[in-house]
């Protein structure tokens, strides 16, 4: 899986540009309000000129103790504070709660919802890159692409809206199904969206994959091999862009992924640039599956029937049954009712590789509620790869990784 | 699919201490804390889990002993599978567990979040500080004890806190979370309702 190239030892570079200048190194402390740090984190820097000798990020500024939380309340009323992982790709968050809450169940959830949860993630990861894309390219200084790319996400986020009420809490799973079917006509404007989408999104790629600037601040820079992309767990987008083409949605398949004909784009170098071109490929992929979703939409149910004590029955048969009455009541009051043990499950979201290990005791309440969340571990990879480059490569590394400190910090 | 059966026979020649754990999804073992690291080497090196996915831990409350567990996530990408190892900390008290940095990177801040969440030390970790809440901060916030609501602390700068005299206060949770309690109790008992109700938002929490 590692590629041939030879990646430049970050600390030879070091030494070489330690030797060169003999001046004092100074501390620089980057954040946690800095533009290119994407939210709260800090990065304490120890510089030797214009050389980074020493990178010490400094998380937690937006820690909310979401695992706390989830000790102290059922399961669905945990849904929206999953919106609020990853704020940028809510849906796709959603989805892999709920994936894992009904791993620990054993619930086999029908095909349209499993057709439903995979076009929102798709569509979440979509949003997700446009807005990494464009927040990339300012901090870089091509602002062009933000305005292109932000106008797309607007649409999808108009698409959000008219499914799940919402545009950026979305809140749309369920353990056992989601919210609500889609509404009428829904589907035929994710088609529209997908048909306008593509020629934008190349004119988008080609605003950054052939702008000099552009190339001369991402290429070469912030260089990660692939063993050390394996080795400090990096995943989604950013292992890929150092050649290891892991990619849950094709070695663990989840959601029927394995009936969508689709493509692993990896990098060759694992430069700012790979990770960059990586999530553009990713984009034009995420729209290939959607069109095969689309395709091949399932009827029948999107939620588990008779999935009792876990998921609330239709409305009609609360009306008009006693037995379904209680049945709502209680689910809705106690939670889902989980059996004891333990689960983990991995789902590949648009920052990389999101996994929630959920202890139960049984009951409607987790004892303990774990989120692996790829943003902290990509992130943990910096006092590495920021040794050796320029304080101005900090800011395309950082950009590069593509963060969230929401789901970082939990 | 990698089974729990076939992980424990390969092991157990080299570990005697490794068993069986129940598991929803995949394989899982558990494992003495002495033997929990040279364990996590012949996986990395010999079974080919080249992927640490995640550290955590568990706490199993202050009246079980042992209190809590170390949970490691091992991903293989040449099998595509996982595996889950855990290992209880013996010392209830002062628990510790043989950190994987060595073999890992990313053990680095997964320890360093479990030290900060648990209390749990890592003997051989180069670093081990807080990582989401503040350096001297006194409190585990995800041991079993710790309330909700968070408990009263002072500032993290000793220099605002001189300043400020106010401090880092518990969350107003007006009587809440508002979660039913199943079993075997009444309805009026079970009801999600406010169970505190001598405070509210207008009215201050009573110091006790």
């Amino acid at each position: 899986m590692a590629t041939e190239i030879a990646f430049p030892d970050a600390a030879a570079k070091n030494a070489a540009a330690a030797a060169e200048s003999q001046s004092e190194s100074m501390s620089l402390s980057m954040g946690p309000s800095h533009p290119s740090t994407h939210g709260v984190l800090r990065v304490q820097l120890e510089i030797d000129g214009e050389i980074v000798t020493k990178a010490d990020p400094v998380l937690g500024y937006l820690h909310r103790g979401d695992e706390k939380i989830a000790e102290n309340m059922t399961y669905n009323q945990f849904v929206p504070y999953t919106d609020r992982l990853d704020y940028l790709a809510p849906l796709a968050n959603n989805v892999a709660y709920a994936l894992a809450v009904e791993k620990l169940v054993g619930l086999q959830i029908p095909p349209r919802c499993a057709a439903i949860r995979v076009l929102v993630s798709e569509m979440a990861r979509i949003s997700s890159h446009l807005m990494g894309l464009g927040a990339y390219g300012i901090d870089v200084g091509a602002w062009t692409v933000f305005l292109y790319s932000f106008e797309e996400r607007e649409k999808l986020y108009k698409l959000f809206e008219e499914l799940t009420g919402a545009r950026f809490t979305t809140s749309y799973t369920r353990i056992g199904g989601v919210a609500r079917d889609v509404p009428p006509g829904w589907l035929e404007k994710v088609g529209a969206f997908c048909d306008q989408f593509s020629p934008i999104l190349e004119e988008v790629l080609a605003l950054l994959a052939r702008n000099r600037i552009f190339l001369d601040r991402t290429e070469g820079v912030g260089v990660i091999s692939a063993t050390d992309a394996i080795a400090y767990g990096l995943t989604g987008p950013n292992l890929r862009g150092s050649g290891v083409a892991l990619d849950l949605r094709k070695d663990r398949p989840y959601l029927g992924y394995e009936h969508y004909d689709f493509e692993v784009p990896v990098g060759t170098k694992g430069d700012s640039y790979d990770r960059f071109a990586v999530r553009g490929e990713e984009m034009r992929q995420s729209v290939r599956i959607i069109k095969q979703v689309l395709a091949g939409f399932p009827s029948g149910d999107w939620f588990v029937r008779d999935a009792r004590r876990i998921f609330a029955p239709p409305k009609d048969k609360v009306l008009t049954s006693m037995e379904e009455l209680i049945n709502n009541f209680m689910i809705v009051t106690e939670g889902p009712q989980m059996p004891a043990g333990e689960a983990y499950f991995e789902a590949e979201n648009p920052k990389g590789i999101l996994g929630f290990y959920v202890v139960s005791k049984g009951g409607g309440v987790p004892w303990r509620m774990k989120i692996r969340s790829p943003s902290f571990c990509n992130l943990s990879i910096l006092p590495k790869v920021c040794v050796g480059e320029y304080i101005a490569d900090v800011v395309s590394i950082l950009g590069s990784l593509d963060f969230v400190m929401g789901e970082c910090d939990r | 699919m990698l089974a729990t059966a076939d992980v424990v026979s390969a092991l157990q020649p080299k570990f005697p201490s490794v068993a069986p754990r129940t598991s929803a999804d995949h394989a899982a073992i558990n494992v003495s804390a002495a033997e929990a690291l040279p364990l996590l080497r012949s996986l990395r090196d010999e079974m080919r889990f080249d992927f640490l996915c995640d550290v955590t831990a568990i706490d199993w409350s202050a009246e079980v002993s042992p209190r809590f567990t170390v949970v490691w996530h091992l991903f293989s990408t040449a099998m595509s599978d996982y595996l889950r190892v855990a290992s209880d900390c013996t010392d209830d008290a002062q628990p510790a567990m043989a950190s994987a940095v060595e073999l890992w990177p990313a053990a680095n801040w997964h320890e360093r979040e479990c030290f900060d969440m648990f209390g749990i030390q890592f003997p051989g970790h180069p670093d081990l500080r807080r990582i989401l809440m503040w350096d001297g901060y006194p409190y585990h916030p995800l041991r079993k004890e710790f309330p909700l609501a968070g408990l009263p602390t002072d500032l993290p700068d000793a220099e605002i806190a001189a300043e400020i005299p106010t401090k880092v206060i518990s969350a107003p949770m007006a009587g809440g979370p508002f979660v039913a309690s199943s079993g075997e109790m009444n309805l009026t008992d079970s009801e999600p309702r406010a169970k505190d109700e001598s405070w509210n938002e207008r009215r201050e929490k009573p110091n006790t």
